[in-house]
C-alpha cells in the first residue's frame, strides 16, 4: 500500500483557512478572546498566514490614508458644480 | 487649495455657517462647497466608478442639500449629514443602471471567498517609513475601482466612509453577516491587488 507523501504545509491546511475565516474579526477587534489565543498561536507558527495577516493590515493602512486625504476636485467639475448652484458670482471672480 | 478661491474664514464655526446656510446665503453655499465637495465627489467616483455619473451624484447632493437644509437640525456634523445624502444619491445611481451585472441585493456565496494564494513574501512597505506618494495613491484608487459593485459598495461605504458594518449593511439594505462577508472578500482581494506592487523577493 503507497502512502501519500505529505506536503510541509498540508497538516496545517485546516488551520490556516480557519484562521483566514477569523482574520476579518481579529482585525475588528470583534473575535472571541480564546479564538484570538488560537488565531495568535497559529500566526507565530505559520509564516504564509502572518505574511497575510501583516500585509492586510498594510493594505488597511494605506486604505485609510486615502480617507483622511481625499483628492483634489477637478477645477472644471468644480465650475461646472457652481454654475449649476448658481453662484456664477464666485465663478467670474475667479476668472 | 485649487480652483475657485472662497474665503472659507467667513464663517469662524459650523454653527454660524449653518445658519448663514439656513438664510440662503450665497457665499454660505460657496463655503460649505469648498469645504465638502472633494468628500462628496471622492466617495462617489469610488462607489460610481464613472465620471460622469459621479459629477452627477455631486450636483445631485447639493442641490438637494440646499433645498433640504432648514430640515437639517444639527444632530449630526453638517459633513456627515452631506455624506449621508451623497451615499444615497449614489445608490440612486446604482440601483438605475441598467444592464447591471450583478443586483447589489445578490447573495454572495461564503465558502471561496477565504482561498488565498501562498504568498511567503511580505511587502518592502512600512508603515511607519512610507507617506502615501501619489503613484501609490493611482494604484490603491484602481485596486479599489476594480473590485466587484458588491464588493466595493461595502468596502468604500466600510474603509473609507467610515460606517459601521450594520450601518453599511442598513444602508445597502443587506443583512450584517452578507456586509462581513463582503468586507472581507473585498479586504482579501484588494490586498491581492496590491501584492505585486509592493511583494520583493526575500
Amino acid at each position: 500500500m503507497s502512502v501519500t507523501p505529505v506536503h510541509p504545509h498540508q497538516h496545517q491546511a485546516d488551520d490556516c483557512s480557519r484562521v483566514l475565516t477569523h482574520l476579518n474579526d481579529y482585525i475588528d477587534h470583534q473575535l472571541a478572546p480564546e479564538l484570538c489565543e488560537e488565531l495568535e498561536a497559529h500566526l507565530a507558527k505559520c509564516d504564509n498566514c502572518r505574511v497575510v495577516f501583516d500585509t492586510l493590515n498594510k493594505t488597511l493602512y494605506l486604505v485609510n490614508q486615502l480617507r483622511e486625504d481625499p483628492a483634489d476636485l477637478p477645477e472644471d467639475v468644480e465650475y461646472r458644480l457652481f454654475a449649476v448652484m448658481k453662484l456664477d458670482q464666485f465663478i467670474s471672480g475667479n476668472e | 487649495m485649487t480652483g475657485i478661491e472662497i474665503d472659507l474664514d467667513i464663517y469662524p464655526d459650523e454653527a454660524s455657517l449653518l445658519e448663514a446656510l439656513k438664510r440662503g446665503d450665497p457665499e454660505a453655499c460657496a463655503c460649505m462647497i469648498k469645504q465638502y465637495a472633494p468628500r462628496v465627489y471622492a466617495i462617489a467616483m469610488r462607489m460610481v466608478n464613472s465620471k460622469e455619473e459621479a459629477e452627477e451624484v455631486l450636483q445631485e447632493t447639493f442641490i438637494s442639500a440646499c433645498k433640504n437644509i432648514n430640515k437639517f437640525e444639527g444632530r449630526s456634523a453638517l459633513g456627515t449629514w452631506l455624506h449621508r445624502i451623497a451615499t444615497n444619491a449614489t445608490l440612486m445611481h446604482l440601483r438605475k443602471r441598467k444592464n447591471r451585472e450583478v443586483s447589489l441585493d445578490a447573495p454572495i456565496e461564503m465558502q471561496d471567498g477565504y482561498a488565498v494564494h501562498r504568498e511567503i513574501e511580505d511587502w518592502a512597505f512600512s508603515p511607519d517609513d512610507h507617506a502615501m506618494n501619489s503613484e501609490m495613491r493611482d494604484m490603491l484608487e484602481t485596486a479599489i475601482a476594480d473590485l466587484p459593485e458588491t464588493l466595493r459598495t461595502v468596502f468604500v461605504l466600510r474603509e473609507i466612509e467610515g460606517y459601521s458594518t450594520a450601518e453599511t449593511a442598513r444602508i445597502l439594505d443587506i443583512s450584517v453577516s452578507a456586509a462581513k462577508v463582503r468586507l472581507h472578500r473585498a479586504r482579501l482581494r484588494l490586498r491581492q491587488s496590491l501584492a505585486p506592487y509592493f511583494t520583493q523577493p526575500v
